[in-house]
């Protein structure tokens, strides 16, 4: 128990746990949009590979990082955008068209890597590159706090920034507000001339967006290269921490925070006798929970509701 | 009438996979080599020789049997992404049900067999109980129900009855008393196969011919319509998930004991995600359900005997899966020929009336 504590409070201990829940955060900051607008999107884990797969190439091809993740960030929003032409045009059930794309994505990936470069599953033979990590100033120097915080992969920074401006966007901009009510009430929003078509497309593009940052960092900072289903799920870990998080920014990154620090914990767990398989059970009962407990609150609100609806009546 | 909407459904459905074949062979002419080598394996590969037709038939049974679990939760307007744990947990119960109980021959197999389906069944139950008493989604809880029970099985594989003296992760070996036999030397193709018809023939009897099965058509229709004829939906939404679980409980234990013999997944296998492909393609009709596994299990086993022999690699399949689930499923995809369809027939009524 002794060595678990000191695990915890080491400073590696909080510089991995910033470091694995980066994918996570982005994964889900990008479920939060496009749930509120209405729209569940299954199908993060493979806008996640499609980008993934996309950085290597094309940082490999141009020889530059920032241009990869421009490529892989491309990639990521026209294919979200390419799963809600057939949701929203075509009358797809959201939740195959996701589940279409991850199958298309999983297979797809790896024929694309093979017919560009020749590798089989793995991009070893490119020469990919990796988005720069960064040392903040005068954070750095300051003991235990430095080293956690600092020297991380720039894209780490961008997710924290990115769960600022997800709750600007959605809770401080007209658009945002549009977004939401969309989600709320399709048909009020269309009555006050909102289009729903037109919200439903904006927040699956900025749902693709933010998967494909995540997406971005795996193959470009997490690790070096792409590999088959990197994924691991993350892209369904995104969907669990923003329920978790009440589909609202800010729990959310808590919730991704909860998910890192448990993936994390299970890699100290592996030396000691706790099994690690239980560790990174926790998340996931926990958000079982949140759900249960969530659920039975939104139905004895909606049956008190109702009873005060006959007393009236 | 009925009969027309029939016509039209399978003739769409077989479009949409011709497209999506079409674009596959699109795609092998613009990467390969030797397109026409590439096809021929593609297409005719999986009959060539007995093994590859074994092979085809092996890979069939898990995808029977998950798709019968998912078409049996879609039938009832609920959704099962979790067929991937049942399965899973399934192979566990069955694993251990074989290493722990030494039953005589015959019945230990349906012991087995019967402890994966209680296995899958219990974590259905758990997705279906959340719904009905507190209307939690069951798309979340089933997602979350997939990683819980992953963990939980590696748990009881690797610290509980896993083979030190195997190189890899894996249990010990299960005794011959628990195996599904092969059938069909030199093939592997095992007594799997009659889970699986059984399975067929027993869903198709109780989605259509039973009260409860009516009831969870029903459900699945129109839910508020269901409620006021006086069906209980909060039982329909827990049995469909239960009897859904148990059926991907089978298709966990059919892969182990009928085909490794032990359990060696360390990843969650993907045949839950199959299940839901096969359900769409066969419309969630149980008699279908063969039909689309023993389909895709065919254009798999043909696109992996296509990249051992020429230069195209095995996963351009995924992108004709995908492309398959996305227009069997697009309400709109050929919706205006089927309105013209019915403009004519309404018109030739008219006149002749």
């Amino acid at each position: 128990m002794g060595s678990m504590l000191r695990g915890i409070f080491s400073v590696g201990f909080g510089y991995s746990m910033l470091r694995v829940t980066t994918p996570i955060l982005f994964a889900a900051l990008g479920a939060v949009v496009s749930e509120r607008a209405g729209v569940v999107n299954i199908g993060l884990e493979g806008i996640m590979l499609i980008s993934g797969v996309s950085g290597v190439l094309f940082s490999a091809w141009t020889g530059s990082a920032w241009l990869g993740l421009l490529g892989a960030l491309l990639m990521s929003i026209l294919f979200a955008l390419f799963m809600g032409y057939f949701h929203i045009k075509l009358g797809t059930d959201i939740i195959l068209a996701g589940i279409a794309l991850n199958v298309i994505a999983s297979g797809g990936t790896v024929f694309v890597l093979y017919v560009a470069s020749g590798d089989r599953g793995i991009s070893s033979s490119l020469a990919s590159k990796v988005m720069p990590t960064i040392s903040l100033p005068v954070i750095s120097k300051i003991p235990v706090l430095g080293p956690i915080v600092s020297g991380h992969n720039v894209l780490t920074y961008f997710a924290l920034l990115a769960v600022i401006a997800v709750w600007y966007f959605m809770y401080k901009t007209p658009v945002g507000l549009r977004l939401r009510a969309v989600g709320e009430s399709p048909d009020s929003a269309a009555s006050v001339g909102i289009s729903v078509e037109r919200m439903r497309f904006l927040a699956l593009g900025i749902s693709g967006l933010l998967a494909g940052f995540g997406g971005a960092h795996l193959s470009m900072g997490y690790v070096s290269w792409f590999s088959r289903d990197m994924t691991a799920g993350r892209g369904f870990i995104g969907l669990a921490a923003s329920a978790l998080g009440g589909v609202h920014p800010i729990g959310t990154a808590i919730a991704s925070l909860f998910f890192g620090f448990a993936d994390a914990l299970s890699n100290y767990m592996q030396s000691l006798s706790i099994p690690s398989e239980f560790v990174q059970m926790i998340p996931y009962l926990a958000t079982l929970f949140g759900l249960g407990i969530f659920a039975r609150q939104q139905m004895a609100k909606s049956q008190k509701g109702k009873k005060q609806a006959k007393e009236v009546a | 009438m009925i009969r027309r909407e029939l016509v039209f459904e399978i003739g769409r459905t077989l479009i949409a996979i011709m497209l999506a074949l079409l674009l596959g062979f699109i795609i092998i002419l613009l990467v390969s080599e030797e397109p026409l080598e590439a096809f021929q394996h593609f297409v005719l590969g999986p009959l060539t020789t007995t093994r590859r037709i074994g092979n085809w038939i092996e890979a069939t049974i898990p995808l029977v049997l998950t798709g019968l679990a998912v078409s049996i939760a879609f039938q009832a307007g609920q959704f099962n992404i979790g067929a991937e744990g049942q399965l899973f947990f399934g192979a566990v119960t069955a694993t251990i049900v074989g290493i722990s109980f030494p039953l005589p021959m015959y019945v230990h197999v349906l012991v087995a067999l019967l402890g994966a389906m209680l296995g899958g069944a219990l974590v259905g139950a758990i997705s279906g109980l959340m719904k009905a008493r507190w209307g939690a989604s069951e798309l979340v809880s089933s997602l979350m129900l997939n990683y819980v029970f992953y963990r939980f099985g590696l748990y009881l594989i690797n610290h509980h009855f896993r083979d030190p003296n195997a190189g890899a992760m894996v249990s010990y070996r299960l005794p011959e008393t628990v195996w599904l036999q092969w059938i069909w030397p030199p093939t592997r193709v095992h007594w799997g196969l009659w889970v699986a018809i059984v399975a067929i023939i027993f869903s198709y009897l109780f989605i259509y011919r039973t009260r409860w099965g009516y009831a969870l058509r029903m459900t699945g229709l129109n839910k508020d319509f269901a409620a006021y004829a006086g069906i209980s939906v909060t039982a329909v939404v827990i049995y469909s998930q239960v009897i859904s679980g148990a059926i991907a409980g089978l298709a966990g234990a059919a892969d182990v004991l009928g085909l490794y013999r032990r359990f060696q997944w360390q990843m969650l296998p993907g045949y839950g995600f199959d299940g839901i492909i096969i359900a769409t393609l066969a419309r969630n009709h149980p008699l279908g359900v063969p039909i689309a596994a023993l389909f895709l299990a065919y254009i798999r086993s043909g696109a992996s005997i296509m990249s051992r022999m020429t230069d195209v690699s095995s996963e351009m399949v995924a992108i004709i899966q995908g492309i398959m689930i996305l227009l069997v499923t697009a309400q709109a995809f050929l919706s205006k020929w089927h309105h013209r369809a019915v403009v004519k027939e309404a018109k030739r009524h008219g006149l002749n009336a």
